[in-house]
């Protein structure tokens, strides 16, 4: 029971952090000037955003569960099945952030959850 | 040399860096947390002795490390490379992840999670393969 509420953070929060930084990401714009000083203006400039700091808290929570779930399963258990955050990402993504996902992708992470079920069925 | 050449040349093995840095850094995250003791029944209140535990052991911050190496040559490799070609290629961290839990943590990897494991490979390899961007400009298809 704990190890799936720990994937479910690890997974949804992680993902929905990922989403936030990349809204944050998305209203800055896209960067052309890889110099220092434009560099730093645009980490400035995105700490200023809620939803960085949104995606920041998420991403931590996804990191501590990680890291909690690491203290009593197997790497090799943990790391494939937390790539259901492709399954996540991708509904994610079409809800809030407007992506349209194509047919392939769809196939793709099909694939990606019959293999994270397969590798839950050699669970220890 | 051609310029594609040229690319390919600074690309491949950043590429690899990658796939050997990320998972590195997970398994060392992962023999920290072996000696830190099992959290599977553990209360709030037995975080507060284990945190400092975590924070002092190398191996955590030495995951750290990898997992920040792995992160920044991966935003290098996309400042000139395609997300769609960077992707499909990362997927198979999931092989290396596998191979280095068996010969750092001595896990023993059956053939059922080898399979489940190849297969998640090649599910990332299709997600990888669509357009990297669907919002920004009109679809030309």
């Amino acid at each position: 029971m704990r190890e799936a509420i720990l994937f479910f953070f690890i997974v949804v929060a992680g993902t929905a952090g990922e989403l936030c930084v990349s809204r944050a990401m998305k209203s800055i714009g896209e960067v052309h000037d890889f110099s220092p000083r434009s560099i730093l203006s645009f980490v400035l400039q995105s700490l200023r955003l809620p939803w960085m700091w949104l995606g920041i808290a998420l991403m931590s929570l996804g990191f501590f569960s990680l890291l909690a779930i690491l203290s009593f399963q197997e790497v090799s258990f943990v790391v494939p099945v937390s790539a259901l955050s492709y399954a996540a990402g991708a509904f994610g993504a079409k809800a809030f952030l407007g992506e349209r996902i194509s047919a392939n992708r769809w196939m793709g992470i099909a694939f990606v959850c019959l293999g994270v079920t397969i590798v839950w069925w050699s669970r220890r | 040399m051609t310029h594609t050449r040229r690319l390919q040349l600074k690309t491949i093995p950043l590429i690899l860096i990658c796939i050997i840095l990320g998972p590195l850094g997970n398994v060392l995250l992962g023999k920290a947390m072996k000696g830190v003791g099992s959290l599977n029944s553990a209360t709030i209140s037995d975080l507060v002795p284990i945190a400092p535990r975590v924070l002092m052991s190398g191996y955590i911050w030495l995951g750290i490390a990898c997992l920040l190496g792995f992160f920044t040559v991966h935003m290098l490799l996309l400042t000139w490379a395609d997300y769609s070609y960077v992707q499909p290629a990362s997927s198979l961290s999931y092989l290396s992840i596998t191979m280095l839990s068996y010969l750092l943590l001595g896990e023993a990897i059956s053939p059922l999670r080898w399979l489940g494991v190849v297969v998640i490979c090649l599910g990332v390899f299709v997600v990888g393969r669509t357009p990297p961007s669907t919002t920004g400009a009109p679809k030309d298809a």
